[in-house]
């Protein structure tokens, strides 16, 4: 039984076959209406990015499901793709005939290998109920889907570099821009969305976008999964509207009580009790990928902190400076906080190099990676300043 | 008719590129078949992958030494990962990694003698909330405890997994 309520109450293929039967304009013009923002952590329009990709020139145009679902404690990509492949497929098709392709790649983490062969099945299966193929539904339009395993690298959720693997190459990210809905895949227009962008398009184009409206804040539209986990009674995947606060979350998952809330993942930000009453939103605490990792009273800062600069240090892909260096100083400086040896005037210094960090980076990866550190400075401070003790 | 070891290996590939295309979007896939069949990609494979695709070796030799599942070493039948993040850590990582090193007699990052077994550290896969995770080869197991590491120990070498059987291995000997 799925606990994702939105998912499981959409009627099968009603968006696709509704999508089929409009003009690309006005699939695009409704997920504009919509508001529905990428829920892969950057937040992009879906219909914008929908929208450049219809409008490039090329003979060719992909549209790719990034199923790279890579931050620290997030897993509910895993559960949608294992639940509700069909969704997904489904939001893909509609993308496909929104910006006029005929190649639709699938991008599995190789962790994720496990769901391949369900995956499969559920694009044959779609392949024979003519979803997928030429002439889906007797519109005219021609789609195919294909599976691509990666190859263990984190930075491939961030699209450039994802296409720089589908390509053969090393995972880097490029300079943006040119843009991928201009520039992707082999030089041709790709559209990039996250899973879980793709499976509530589908949803969305099947009951509409007042609908999707009804729930979420103005500016944060929506239902949004949350990936729970850490100290907590019931972790877990969770659906909850936009604008949901820490404070609620935390009551539902039987997580009161907390010392901290890691929102977003390792690249994400974390919040003190004194923010509780924040909300999770594009215009308060951003969601991220929609991770929530909760730390009990008993947990140390530090361990945590170790344990995300490490994580990057390992991930960074090496290309620029800030990256590949700064991660490394801020997982120094941890240490040498953990065995109290860490003055004021340097953890100043580790915080200046932190917003640098944030500034300079070529990607994602290094313009996130500081947001941990600085928080945990910013709101722990008595707690990991002067240690006496070292602790295994 | 008598083939070596290599032969046979450039024979394997040249037939993995007719199938998967003979084009540099190929690469990953070329090298992860390498890698199931032969757990790695030698220097040898490397070079004829890159005559296949008309590039140079090192272009092959980059993208292998960039990705965390495709390895220039030889691995063993078995690449235990356990995983490493916060999530996983607070539900006991640590103990299981301890127990997965004395079960071996290697710790993280080595190959057992026998290349039965490879121990490694991942970051996060996906089953935080069914920590601490652990993936041996495809197989994921979760709520892995230092009590259990044995039996799944005792599972790999009863049953050769997904891609790691007796067959393959004398084909490649």
């Amino acid at each position: 039984m799925s606990s994702i309520q939105t998912y499981t109450q959409a009627t099968p293929e009603a968006g696709l076959k509704r999508a089929l039967g409009m003009s690309r304009p006005d699939i695009i013009h409704e997920m504009n209406e919509s508001g529905l923002k990428g829920r892969g952590g950057a937040g992009f329009p879906v219909g914008g990015k929908w929208n450049f990709a219809a409008s490039a020139k090329s003979e060719k145009k992909y549209i790719i499901c990034n199923a790279d679902e890579g931050e620290p404690g997030t897993f509910k990509d895993r559960v949608v793709l294992q639940e509700h492949a069909d969704l997904v497929f489904e939001g893909m098709t509609i993308a496909a005939k929104a910006v006029g392709s005929r190649e639709g790649i699938l991008f599995l983490r190789g962790e994720y290998t496990d769901l391949r062969e369900h995956l499969e099945d559920t694009l044959q299966r779609r392949r024979e109920q003519k979803l997928l193929g030429d002439n889906i539904q007797g519109s005219g339009v021609d789609f195919d889907i294909r599976v691509f395993i990666g190859a263990g690298a984190y930075i491939c959720g961030e699209e450039t570099a994802l296409i720089e693997c589908l390509e053969g190459n090393r995972g880097e990210p490029r300079n943006r821009p040119p843009y991928p809905v201009n520039t992707g895949f082999n030089g041709h227009p790709s559209v990039v969305n996250n899973v879980e962008s793709l499976a509530s398009a589908a949803c969305i184009m099947g009951r509409g976008a007042d609908w999707w409206k009804t729930m979420g804040t103005a500016k944060s539209t929506g239902m949004k999964l949350f990936s729970i986990s850490g100290d907590c009674a019931r972790p877990g995947v969770y659906e909850f509207d936009l604008g949901v606060t820490v404070a609620d979350i935390l009551k539902e998952v039987g997580g009161e009580g907390a010392k901290a809330v890691q929102v977003g993942g390792a690249s994400g930000r974390c919040i003190p009790p004194s923010e509780y009453a924040r909300s999770i939103a594009y215009e308060d605490i951003p969601t991220g990928g929609g991770s929530l990792i909760v730390f009990g009273q008993q947990r140390d800062m530090l361990d945590v902190l170790e344990n995300f600069m490490d994580f990057f240090g390992d991930e960074s892909c090496g290309q620029c400076t800030p990256c590949r260096v700064g991660n490394l100083k801020l997982l120094e400086g941890v240490k040498l906080l953990r065995a109290g040896k860490c003055s004021m005037s340097y953890l100043k210094e580790l915080c200046a190099l932190g917003e640098t960090m944030q500034i300079a980076s070529k990607c994602g990866l290094g313009q996130s990676s500081p947001n941990a550190f600085l928080s945990v400075v910013a709101h722990f401070r008595d707690e990991i300043m002067g240690r006496t003790y070292s602790q295994a | 008719m008598l083939m070596t070891a290599h032969e046979r290996l450039a024979g394997e590939i040249r037939d993995l590129v007719q199938k998967l295309g003979r084009n540099r979007s190929s690469l990953v896939p070329i090298l992860q078949e390498v890698q199931k069949q032969h757990h790695r990609i030698g220097t040898y494979a490397m070079q004829v992958i890159a005559d296949e695709l008309g590039i140079h070796p090192v272009e092959v030799q980059s993208v292998v030494s960039f990705y965390a599942f495709l390895d220039g070493k030889p691995q063993g039948k078995f690449v235990i990962r356990l995983c490493r993040t916060i999530s996983c850590d607070m539900n006991g990582k640590k103990r299981v990694a301890r127990q997965l090193e004395n079960d071996l007699g290697i710790t993280f990052g080595e190959t057992t003698k026998d290349r039965h077994f490879t121990l490694e550290w991942t970051n996060c896969m996906g089953l935080c909330d069914q920590g601490p995770a652990m993936l041996v080869n495809d197989r994921l197991y979760t709520k892995v405890t230092p009590e259990k590491v044995h039996e799944i120990l005792e599972e790999c070498r009863r049953t050769f997994g997904v891609h790691a059987t007796e067959r393959k291995e004398a084909h490649l000997a």
